[in-house]
């Protein structure tokens, strides 16, 4: 563990605040992420964001006034050491800046780009006190993660001598790869298991290519890899080996990781007909199974007029997704406001830079097909917003008479997934909530089976990347810690 | 990768792989399926799994060859690898002595019936088997059948071998012969639909394993969805059988048509590289 004090003070760090006077810091604007033209964007799978220049990180770096008590690490999931990396990007230190973030966490490229930073470890910053925009934290990550994967020289995490103790990790998602990377550190024999064909769970077939390139989650996967992880394809805990068979097998502690499972549906008429389909569904055909590309056995329909239905990023991926595959309509259908919207800011700009139609205070009720049984319309109800319900936000309700009928020819239903049903219908001895999710100890993420700890969405319910590896994390130590008494 | 041991033509286009997969041998049960896919770029397509060997580490697929990915599968030979198989996935059949069970399935279809039929004569049940076809040559595992069933009734629609007729006269035959408490159908949607028809209008419950669209096939994408007594159900995680009398066979026809042009498309292509 890092003595977060005594390393402020050390001497470079104190020389480096000396260089900049607090106030001239704080006078500096924040930067900007270059980003793709939206035009040209919207017609490409390319990543949207390009990433800052080596110029450009320094330059945000000095903007973070190193503070003695640095509030944005409170705002991690898992505690990453802000203030450390970034004044080694200050510096130009760079490689060393990467090290820092690959302490704690597994994947810092995909933290770059995909958490929630303003609602995290940026809305800590002592900028938002002030009242000005934060330290670019996320971007900086992004930065020093994709500068080390580009040079060449990446480092692989220091790991304890072998302690010989088998772990097996269900599923390969975010909260897995965070687990098994914290195990693999402490020396145990980590075996992650996933259920489809490749590593990654939602990195893979969820977050789409433009938010979060394939080859990114990749390397980080070989740097797992390369600290002893191994991962096993196409085997599924509960039917292709159950817990008994791990237990036989030598494992002495298992994570559950198992994600999302089951897309919810509206249970309105006209759901089942052909064009309508689920977030998941779309998403993995088109980033799984890389339908649209000529060379994929798997088909996608390409809708012209496609409508989502939700306000999530789930539904801001899959509408960004329609429009680069060619739809000259792509909108979003949700039934609160945009102030609502559980969706990152950053997302809702790119869709409405990028052409997207949002359709909001309007609620699908029936969805209406040709005689082949393919959806042409859909039925909208005008909602406004009335008192605020148990999550805080203003909820929608009806305004009487108030419809309206849209042309459509593919519509996405992006309204949540409950979660992986496999492990909790197929594992005696656990608690399960009426949610489907497992019931933990919320400080250990320990469950009912004491070898048997869980975390991510199985746990959640449906949550975020950086969450499900904050929950990796935790579980990884409060493992060791059951293990070792 | 999972190895091919051995491959059979039961016909031109309906062939038989034995496959290595010792952890699916061991843990599948009747009812079960897989999903297989072949190249790095290949569809995940759904097949039940006919039958396993535990002491040779190895189930038995059977794919009739009707798309691109089912002929890609179908052109691997003894000795190559399967790309991607995972499973066993899906609900067991639920096996119990109901008595007299009608297994009445259709082309490719009686392939899964087989491990189906074997547990039902192995809980005491008297098994009768209709095996239909539209003609002859397209009747497979007659033998096998033969083996494990009490009695086999083949139909075919040409009249070419056995008795000449639709499954449905078939097993309306037996129905009026005798008391039947049971029926189990797997084939086409539509041959389904039309067994479930008449077996309702005899009061004689039915269960029908279902072969719809999925692309995980592990409860995440919803592709698979039917309605079954006015409730969607997913038939990867729910299923594949459900009491046939409750599904909406023409919504599960309407949705199992959804890619039949770009199929078709693709399917052309396909034949022009090949």
């Amino acid at each position: 563990m890092r003595n977060i004090k005594e390393e402020r003070n050390e001497a470079w760090r104190a020389d480096l605040r000396a260089q900049i006077k607090v106030k001239e810091r704080m006078m500096a604007p924040r930067i900007h992420m270059p980003e793709q033209d939206a035009l040209e964007r919207s017609r490409n799978n390319k990543e949207v964001n390009l990433g800052l220049t080596a110029e450009q990180a320094m330059t945000e770096a000095k903007r973070c006034i190193d503070c003695p008590d640095p509030t944005c690490m409170k705002g991690c999931p898992v505690s990453i050491y802000i203030p450390g990396f970034i004044k080694q990007i200050e510096t130009g230190n760079f490689l060393e800046a990467a090290k820092v973030l690959k302490e704690t966490s597994a994947l810092p490229a995909v933290c770059g780009r995909v958490c929630p930073q303003e609602k995290q470890c940026e809305a800590e910053c002592i900028y938002v006190r002030s009242g000005k925009e934060p330290v670019a934290i996320g971007h900086l990550e992004r930065f020093a993660a994709d500068y080390e994967r580009e040079s060449g020289h990446i480092s692989v995490p220091e790991v304890a001598p072998a302690n010989g103790i088998k772990i097996a990790v269900v599923g390969s998602g975010p909260a897995g790869l965070s687990f098994a990377g914290d195990m693999a550190k402490m020396g145990y024999d980590v075996t992650v298991f996933e259920a489809l064909h490749e590593i990654g769970g939602v990195l893979k077939y969820g977050i789409p290519e433009f938010r979060l390139p394939n080859n990114i989650v990749d390397v980080e996967i070989d740097n797992l890899r390369a600290m002893g992880v191994k991962f096993i394809t196409n085997c599924i805990i509960g039917k292709t080996l159950t817990i008994d068979d791990l237990k036989e097998d030598g494992y002495k502690g298992i994570f559950v990781g198992s994600g999302a499972g089951l897309p919810r549906f509206m249970s309105i008429r006209g759901e089942n007909l052909v064009g309508v389909m689920s977030s998941n569904e779309y998403l993995t055909r088109v980033n799984l199974m890389d339908a649209a590309s000529e060379e994929s056995d798997t088909p996608v329909f390409l809708g012209r007029k496609v409508a989502v239905i939700g306000g999530g990023n789930t539904a801001m991926d899959s509408v960004r997704t329609a429009i680069r595959l060619g739809a000259e309509r792509a909108m979003i259908v949700y039934r609160r406001s945009e102030d609502e919207m559980p969706a990152r800011k950053e997302e809702i700009k790119h869709a409405k830079e990028e052409g997207i139609e949002f359709m909001n205070l309007r609620s699908p009720i029936e969805f209406i097909g040709n005689a082949q049984g393919r959806v042409t319309h859909m039925v909208l109800q005008v909602m406004e917003l009335g008192e605020p319900d148990a999550s805080g936000r203003r909820s929608p309700v009806e305004v009487p008479g108030q419809t309206e009928t849209i042309e459509v020819d593919e519509v996405i239903v992006s309204v949540g997934v409950s979660p992986n049903p496999l492990i909790p219908s197929t594992v005696g001895g656990l608690t399960i909530s009426k949610w489907g999710t497992i019931e933990v100890n919320q400080d250990t993420m320990q469950s009912d089976i004491p070898m048997l700890f869980a975390g991510g969405d199985i746990v959640r319910g449906g949550a975020t990347v950086i969450l499900a590896m904050g929950d990796g994390r935790k579980a990884a130590e409060n493992m060791n810690r059951w293990i070792r008494k | 990768m999972n190895k091919i041991v051995s491959k059979e033509y039961f016909s031109e286009n309906v062939i038989k792989f034995e496959v290595e997969a010792p952890l699916i041998a061991r843990s599948r049960k009747a009812g079960h399926f897989v999903m297989v896919k072949v190249g790095a770029k290949g569809e995940r397509i759904p097949l039940t799994i006919a039958d396993a060997d535990t002491s040779k580490g190895t189930i038995t697929l059977v794919v009739q060859r009707m798309g691109v990915s089912s002929s890609k599968l179908a052109q691997l030979n003894e000795g190559d690898e399967i790309t991607d198989l995972v499973g066993p996935l899906g609900q067991a059949t639920h096996i119990e002595n109901f008595g007299t069970v009608v297994c009445a399935c259709g082309g490719v279809g009686t392939a899964p019936m087989l491990p189906i039929v074997a547990a039902l004569k192995a809980a005491g049940n008297r098994v009768i088997t209709v095996l239909a076809a539209r003609t002859q040559n397209l009747i497979i595992l007659e033998e096998q059948m033969k083996q494990l069933s009490d009695e086999v009734v083949v139909m075919t629609d040409d009249g070419s071998y056995g008795n000449n007729g639709l499954i449905t006269k078939g097993v309306e035959d037996i129905i009026n012969r005798e008391k039947v408490d049971m029926c189990v159908t797997i084939g086409p949607a539509v041959m389904m639909k039309f067994v479930s028809e008449l077996t309702k209008k005899y009061d004689v419950p039915t269960v029908a394993s279902l072969n719809t669209i999925m692309v995980d096939g592990t409860g995440m994408c919803g592709a698979c969805r039917v309605s079954v007594g006015g409730k969607t159900k997913f038939v990867c995680v729910d299923g594949p059988e459900f009491d046939a009398h409750q599904v909406d066979f023409d919504e599960m026809l309407m949705r199992l048509g959804g890619y039949r042009d770009i199929e078709r498309e693709e399917m052309e292509r396909f034949t022009c590289k090949n």
